[in-house]
């Protein structure tokens, strides 16, 4: 029992020691992340450790040169054992379950943070961060709507502020990924997936496409800069002052694919463009512009989470933005 | 032609010169590699005259011993091709760092991932799967074929047909460049306008008549043929696998099949059922195409497990243990993998409880298996473990399955998931499944079965070596690949940035060659054994002191398996019958009732290639003529009634006697 108990421990100093993104991770929701990987990882262990030392030892011992060992050729049942192998692996899935339920809801990306990590809860006052992403063929666009800017292949946010993506594609699936931060979400066109999450070191970070989109699918990252709030001011104001403006031609002309695109700021957004890419309507005429916002108000229904923007009868272009509803 | 380009067009449709890959040399060499023995191979066939041989005996047989080699030819053939995959991919991402870009341009490198997950899962372990079943179920329930003979050959000559037309997209044109799956709307006509998908979609589809007709076929073999007195609670472990194996595939190939025709009619027609456009969603996609892949991934597990079954009994010299929770534990998954699909995408964004649900519901799948895992390891204990080859596999399985299910249920809590979805991890975990526990229980099946299927046995010391080899290789391929996934390095990259990676993807290539290595050890495992197989002959029919039915049969087996249909008391049949000191009928002989060949099933799967590559190149014309034959044929078959004839009681006679004579030398 001893060297076993050893041998979970340097498992799980294996683990956490690993300097790898995943189990050093920067911010809060990666971090209960990683602590679930390790968790998981442990509990599992103690069923897989003692079956590999049994399979290697049955195999060893019960070997055809060994005549010293038992033979029971007759032996192939017994209940004792039998109760025994199927109830310690359903034990071992009882207590994961139970943490899979509460750690699926507890980590949901859509669901609005209420901390900011342990120990700190998010203040009242505090109000997050708006960011809205768009995978595009092959790079990202990040609009911020309170900041009236936009950049290319390159984002950044204040340290231990909230964020909240809504995140969408033009063209085929992506997935927003920046380890370091939080977990992964798929960005597809015509739909908004969330993710709310927070940074709590400063710092750069690693971001990309964590689903294959095609030929320039490689060079899609981006550098995600985890700053603090005068830091951050001074980063919103290079792009008002350096870049230029994303009115809808430069972003149907920025939209055409393009490999290992260098990071662009924009000082201006055209008002409404996000939802125009949201519902494919940055050209009013395409065919694929959806007129009717159908966003069935189902706000608990699982169903409805991936907003998914139906395309439905014309003549109904001012219908109310979609709202991505609240939990 | 070029006189008249309307009707160049007719005729060739979309195909013109350009297609050829004469510009591009790797693609050049290859094919200059692949003709160069296929004019070896053939001019060899024609050399030794063997058409005649091969067409009698082999193309046209519906004995099921045969079509079940075939399968395992055409599955190791098509494991070379998927491996030359890997090591390319292996080679590209071990140097493709900074400047240094790879030898392999996205647009190749992205085809021939997508070609190896499609040839490595449709092509090589599907038909080893269902030629192991085809070759060994009947023999274990005492049938002396299966349930639709002819139906069998046309599955394995479509399932060709189909691993055909992917070989064709190497030379002619190009592959899917969208990962195995083809999620849309990467592969819609937008984003893939070329010709790869739809050698995708028609290569699937085709293969995929076969492997449903298949299912069918040895599901009703099941349940119709067995011997008298094995209940389904007697039958081998392997056959109830196999059962369970063959009502997943019935069950869930219509749903691939559908799925790959909606999108088909995506491309063709302009409908819009996974477009980003009037009312579509690629969702629904992602959905379908899981809810058969999910089964799909028990499909090519659950015979493995069979296979280990009977490999641990045989080897421990001891029954298995816990036989009827073994084929519970088998039926449970069986069920609960319709459950789960939803655990591929919790990243899609549903909410907490679907994916919660989903989550638990594949966790609940590692009982039964955890519950199989123990009764291996009880059947060993208080055994006589002989290692031989087939065993080696076995412990090679226990000791690296566990490692995969466990990565495998991490994988399963969703939270965890979001970090390590798509990444390395992922690709590390199902490797760990479908090698540690497919191709190793595969290996140790072909091990064991084949001194039955051929007369002798498989030379053990380059078995030993290749068995070394591969599990040395695979631990070196693809525990790296574990570690960069928790590095956040995702899959289907081409070239990274970060120099600190690539130790990590220098040591998988290095294991990737080490499998090489125990690839060409099994090559010459099977040249020697070829070359010593007086040394290694099999003259009992009984060569591991096995426990089920087909061990009492000779090896081979005579065409009509057993002279006398055997009568089952025990689920270790043969095992009774030693125990009880069974004498061999000698005598009373009735002549036998067997079907004739026919070469209906490959001229059926000849047309259908052709009719597939003629909707891939819009040849229309052709594609209508060659389906109007497809058709034709089909029907004047049914009008065939030259179908069956007797195999005398003399000529069942002369052929026991022989063996009789054969033992009696032997003993």
């Amino acid at each position: 029992m001893k060297g076993f108990r050893g041998l979970l421990i340097t498992a799980t100093g294996l683990l956490a020691g690993c300097q790898t993104v995943l189990m050093s991770p920067s911010g809060d929701l990666a971090l209960q992340q990683r602590n679930l990987i390790i968790t998981s990882t442990v509990l599992m262990l103690l069923i897989i450790v003692p079956v590999i030392a049994l399979t290697l030892l049955f195999a060893w011992h019960y070997r055809a040169s060994n005549k010293k060992a038992t033979y029971d050729p007759e032996w192939d049942h017994s209940t004792v054992l039998e109760l025994l192998i199927w109830s310690a692996p359903l034990l071992i899935i009882i207590a994961l379950g139970a943490i899979t339920w509460v750690s699926t809801h507890k980590l949901d990306p859509y669901r609005p943070l209420d901390r900011l990590a342990a120990g700190r809860p998010v203040p009242a006052e505090a109000k997050p961060l708006t960011v809205n992403v768009v995978a595009l063929d092959w790079k990202w666009l990040f609009i911020y709507p309170e900041q009236g800017i936009a950049t290319v292949n390159e984002m950044a946010a204040p340290v231990d502020r909230p964020i909240r993506f809504k995140i969408t594609a033009t063209s085929v699936m992506n997935s927003f990924f920046i380890p370091a931060l939080a977990g992964q979400i798929y960005a597809m066109p015509g739909m908004e997936t969330q993710l709310q999450a927070v940074i709590n070191a400063p710092g750069e970070f690693q971001g990309f496409s964590a689903n294959y989109s095609g030929n320039g699918f490689s060079g899609m990252h981006f550098v995600f800069h985890g700053v603090s709030e005068a830091e951050f001011a001074q980063w919103v104001q290079k792009a008002r002052s350096s870049g230029g403006d994303l009115s809808r031609d430069a972003y149907v002309k920025l939209a055409q694919p393009s490999e290992n695109v260098p990071v662009t700021y924009y000082a201006t957004v055209e008002p409404g463009l996000y939802r125009a890419i949201l519902t494919r309507c940055v050209d009013p005429e395409s065919r694929s512009c959806m007129t009717r916002v159908d966003l069935s108000p189902h706000e608990s229904a699982d169903a409805s989470r991936t907003m998914h923007v139906n395309a439905g009868s014309a003549g109904m272009a001012d219908s109310p933005m979609p709202q991505p509803h609240s939990d | 032609m070029l006189a008249h380009p309307d009707l160049a067009k007719l005729i060739f449709g979309r195909l013109t010169l350009e297609e050829l890959p004469l510009h591009v040399p790797i693609v050049l060499g290859t094919f200059a590699v692949v003709a160069l023995g296929a004019i070896v191979v053939l001019g060899a066939i024609t050399y030794f005259k063997l058409w005649g041989y091969l067409w009698h005996e082999w193309f046209t047989s519906i004995d099921h011993k045969k079509i079940g080699i075939m399968y395992m030819i055409l599955g190791f053939v098509m494991l070379l091709r998927g491996f030359a995959d890997a090591i390319m991919m292996r080679a590209q991402q071990a140097i493709s760092f900074g400047d240094n870009m790879g030898y392999l341009p996205p647009e190749h490198y992205d085809q021939i991932f997508t070609a190896h997950g499609v040839i490595m899962i449709f092509f090589v372990a599907m038909p080893m799967v269902t030629g192991l079943m085809n070759f060994v179920m009947p023999l274990q329930i005492g049938a002396r074929d299966v349930a639709f003979p002819f139906l069998n050959n046309f599955s394995f000559w479509m399932t060709v047909a189909g691993a055909m037309l992917v070989m064709a997209s190497l030379f002619i044109g190009e592959f899917a460049r969208t990962g195995w799956l083809a999620y849309p709307p990467l592969s819609d006509i937008v984003s893939s306008p070329d010709a790869g998908v739809d050698y995708y979609i028609w290569a699937l589809q085709i293969a995929g008549v076969g492997t449903l007709l298949s299912g069918i076929n040895l599901l009703v073999t099941i349940v119709k043929m067995r011997a008298p007195g094995m209940t389904l609670m007697k039958m081998p472990v392997f056959t109830w696998t196999a059962l369970c194996t063959n009502v997943l595939i019935v069950a869930a190939f219509p749903v691939l099949t559908a799925v790959l025709a909606l999108l088909a009619m995506d491309r063709y027609v302009g409908t819009n059922f996974f477009t980003t456009e009037l009312g579509g969603n690629a969702m629904m996609y992602v959905n379908l195409i899981w809810i058969w892949g999910h089964p799909e991934v028990y499909i090519l597990v659950l015979p493995a497990f069979g296979i280990f079954s009977e490999v641990t009994a045989t080897f421990s010299r001891k029954p298995l243990f816990g036989y009827t929770s073994m084929v519970y534990a088998t039926v449970v998954i069986t069920v609960l993998s319709y459950l789960v699909w939803l655990h591929h995408f919790f990243t899609m964004g549903s909410g907490a409880s679907v994916n919660s649900f989903f989550g638990i519901t594949t966790m609940i799948i590692s009982i039964p298996t955890g519950a199989k895992i123990f009764n291996w390891l009880f059947t060993m204990y208080r055994g006589r473990v002989e290692f031989e080859v087939p065993m080696l596999w076995t412990v090679a399985f226990m000791v690296t399955f566990v490692i995969g299910g466990m990565t495998g249920v991490l994988l399963a809590v969703p939270p965890a998931d979001f970090s390590l979805h798509n990444s390395l991890f992922l690709i590390a975990h199902f490797h760990n499944v479908i090698i540690g526990g497919v191709l190793f229980g595969l290996f140790a099946g072909i091990t064991y079965w084949f001194p039955k299927a051929f007369g002798f046995r498989l030379d053990p010391f380059w078995g030993k070596c290749a068995f070394w080899f591969w599990v040395v290789g695979f631990y070196f391929a693809f525990m790296p690949l574990y570690m960069l996934g928790l590095m956040g390095v995702t899959r289907r990259l081409s070239h990274f940035e970060d120099p600190t990676l690539q130790i990590w993807f220098l040591l998988a290539a290095f294991g990737a060659f080490l499998i090489l290595l125990g690839i060409g050890c099994m090559i010459t495992q099977f040249v020697v054994s070829f070359r010593r197989r007086e040394a290694l002959r099999d003259v009992t029919g009984d060569p591991w002191n096995g426990r089920t039915l087909e061990w009492s049969t000779s090896s081979p087996p005579p065409p009509y398996n057993f002279a006398f249909t055997p009568r089952v008391h025990d689920h270790d049949a043969w095992w009774m019958m030693k125990k009880h000191h069974y004498q061999r009928p000698l005598s009373g002989f009735l002549p036998i009732h067997m079907p004739l060949n026919t070469g209906a099933g490959i001229m059926l799967a000849g047309l259908s290639f052709v009719f597939g590559f003629a909707m891939i190149w819009y040849m229309w014309l052709i594609a209508a003529v060659s389906f109007a034959l497809l058709l034709l044929v089909a029907i004047a078959h049914t009008f065939n009634y030259h179908r069956d004839y007797y195999l005398s009681a003399d000529e069942v006679n002369r052929v026991e006697a022989s063996r009789t004579e054969l033992l009696a030398r032997h003993v």
